[in-house]
């Protein structure tokens, strides 16, 4: 039978041949992980259901990366920090990476690529829903809340239901002014934010397999800006590549059958697309920004696991390099790794920090941020009527502070260009 | 497990996510604090734009001033409620407001996952437009045993979606319950 990419991964964690899209199976999970946000729940729920002195399935295989509410004054977060502190020390949690040392990492869906826990063909289930931000690297990752989580700390496993997959192939050779984020804002608008509920983004075509891992991510990440379960991209030599230099650990690489059965195929040329931003308050309301250039922005934020990778700082230097930001500009590094490289990698002879701070942007420390708010004195958070640009990846209504801002998704060029012009600007007139 | 949910609607349209069910600003509190509880309720759907809540004519609360539970006790939506963030705050908060059911046309993965596992509100499914056929403050009544919704107010009666495959956890209370009836709690 002849089975996607995605369908063989889960009928390895089920310890089958086959599973059918549509069927409940019970998965062996590989990798847990949870943040300061969903952990302390979690943890609570488990010592109710297992007793007070249970012990999780397997200590090596939980990883709690704290990254949402790091850099502020808010009392209950440092306390959600302490509760993840004392469960990591009585449960003997190796992969506990604590807020004020030398572990602090960051944005946990880029530093768990970071730290080499993204394997091909293994399962990774995340209590965040941009867990399948992992699926750049040829395996499962897939969110889940605080209770099926407890469960899986308990058990190791948990029942899923195999997603029918839609297969996405991007043609053509990416031109210097398409990232990423355009390719996955295009998919948004085209299919909207219910219409891969349940199901698998498969991404495919020449396109996708020239980008790096990064900007792989980009695309895996925004799959649940569809509804979708997970966002895969089956490994190749670039994958090898990264993860080797990462991780020891055997993986195995799966790839589709050349006719799986898949729900419906979307194919598009490069070539043919341009910048793309996603208008308030919806990641599907997609519009060209030629449509929209001249929107007057208060903001720009560049930052998260979507937009705060070392690729997208890079992008963002090459527009900003040598001129002003019109707006207040944050660059928001997703981890403490990508920080210490915007000190050391060139673009023209300078390193990026010093273009961002040539020209005028403020560098925070590395963690979520204001990609969701948080609370009051969280950097960056929007305020009152701002309009935003912004390579994050959700634009609800008070997703990244006032209920009264408006926010415009879009890729690091983009978010750039803007902050030069202090309107939507399309990154072309720059390159 | 009850088998008759009785109550008043609250009206909502479509693409409900997590941050509007619950503003992540608030997502500091214990859920396991009975005093910090408390707070879930007072906030929940406050991030619902007011002119979207208590449909049709909007700018209706769905938690009073003051208040820490909703006088509404079902939730009538449009399609993808619940897309957005995997925070199980979300349907916590809402079964703390005493919402007992939510009736929409779908729901994102995650919240349904998380409203079924955890036991804390039954959704369920619908092919009827029930958000422009119901008013807020309509006296509803769910049939759980014949998937039915009644509304009182005006005398009609929906189909609604059954439940299959997940029926059984709905019915247990959640993953933990069913699974140890079901003996999947290997470690337990
Ligand atoms: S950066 Fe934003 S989207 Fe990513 S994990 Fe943090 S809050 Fe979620």
């Amino acid at each position: 039978m002849q089975q996607t990419i995605t369908q063989k991964i889960l009928a390895r964690a089920a310890n089958r041949k086959f599973v059918d899209a549509g069927e409940s199976v019970w998965l062996n999970v590989d990798i847990l992980l949870t943040h300061d946000v969903c952990g302390p729940p979690t943890f609570d729920i488990f010592k109710q259901e297992f007793g007070p002195d249970a012990k999780v399935w397997d200590p090596s295989k939980v990883v709690v990366l704290p990254d949402h509410y790091i850099f502020t004054a808010n009392e209950h977060a440092h306390r959600n920090i302490d509760l993840l502190r004392q469960f990591a020390k009585e449960q003997g949690l190796e992969h506990y990476y604590d807020v004020g040392t030398d572990r602090y990492k960051g944005v946990c869906h880029v530093a768990l690529a970071e730290e080499g826990f993204n394997l091909p063909g293994t399962v990774l289930f995340g209590t965040d829903s941009h867990t399948c931000t992992s699926g750049a690297f040829g395996m499962f990752g897939s969110g889940i809340g605080n209770t099926d989580a407890a469960f899986i700390l308990g058990t190791g496993k948990l029942w899923e239901k195999v997603p029918e997959s839609m297969l996405f192939t991007f043609d053509g050779e990416m031109p210097e002014y398409l990232t990423a984020k355009d390719l996955i804002l295009q998919i948004l608008g085209d299919i909207t934010t219910d219409g891969a509920t349940y199901r698998t983004l498969e991404f495919d075509g020449e396109a996708i397999f020239s980008l790096p891992m990064e900007e792989r991510m980009t695309l895996t990440n925004m799959a649940i800006e569809a509804g979708g379960m997970n966002g895969i991209i089956a490994a190749d030599a670039i994958t090898e590549a990264y993860v080797k230099s990462k991780s020891q650990k055997p993986y195995e690489i799966f790839q589709s059958d050349p006719d799986a059965r898949y729900h419906s195929k979307y194919r598009y040329n490069v070539r043919e697309l341009e910048p793309v931003v996603a208008q308030p308050h919806s990641p599907d309301n997609r519009a060209t920004v030629r449509s929209v250039q001249g929107t007057t922005i208060t903001k720009s934020y560049i930052g998260s696991c979507t937009g705060g990778k070392l690729t997208d700082f890079v992008m963002a230097a090459k527009i900003l390099k040598g001129r002003k930001v019109a707006v207040q500009t944050n660059i928001v590094p997703a981890t403490v790794k990508v920080a210490l490289d915007l000190e050391h990698e060139l673009y023209e002879g300078q390193t990026l920090k010093q273009i961002f701070e040539d020209a005028g942007c403020s560098i925070a420390l590395p963690s979520c941020a204001a990609c969701l708010g948080g609370p009051s004195d969280t950097v960056g958070r929007s305020v009152d009527n701002d309009v935003v640009v912004s390579t994050t990846n959700r634009n609800f209504p008070g997703r990244m502070g006032s209920k009264n801002a408006g926010v415009y998704l879009a890729s690091p060029l983009t978010a750039a260009a803007s902050a030069i012009t202090g309107k939507l600007t399309d990154p072309r007139d720059f390159l | 497990m009850e088998t008759i949910i009785q109550g008043k609607a609250y009206v909502l349209g479509k693409n409900i996510d997590t941050d509007q069910i619950i503003p992540a600003e608030h997502l500091v509190y214990s859920l396991s604090d009975p005093e910090e509880v408390k707070l879930y309720g007072k906030y929940a759907l406050s991030g619902v734009p007011p002119a979207q809540g208590g449909l049709p004519e909007g700018n209706i609360p769905f938690v009073r001033d003051g208040e820490f539970s909703s006088d509404y006790t079902i939730i009538i939506a449009g399609p993808n409620f619940g897309c957005g963030s995997s925070r199980e705050h979300a349907p916590f908060a809402l079964q703390v407001a005493g919402v007992k059911a939510v009736v929409a046309e779908s729901y994102a993965r995650i919240l349904y996952r998380n409203c079924v596992d955890g036991g804390f509100v039954i959704p369920y499914e619908t092919a009827e437009h029930l958000n422009q056929l119901i008013a807020t403050g309509d006296e509803l009544k769910i049939d759980i045993e014949a998937n039915t919704l009644e509304n009182l107010t005006r005398k009609v009666t929906y189909k609604l979606n059954s439940l299959g495959d997940v029926f059984k956890i709905v019915q247990a209370g959640g993953i933990f319950a069913y699974a140890r009836a079901e003996n999947l709690m290997a470690q337990s």
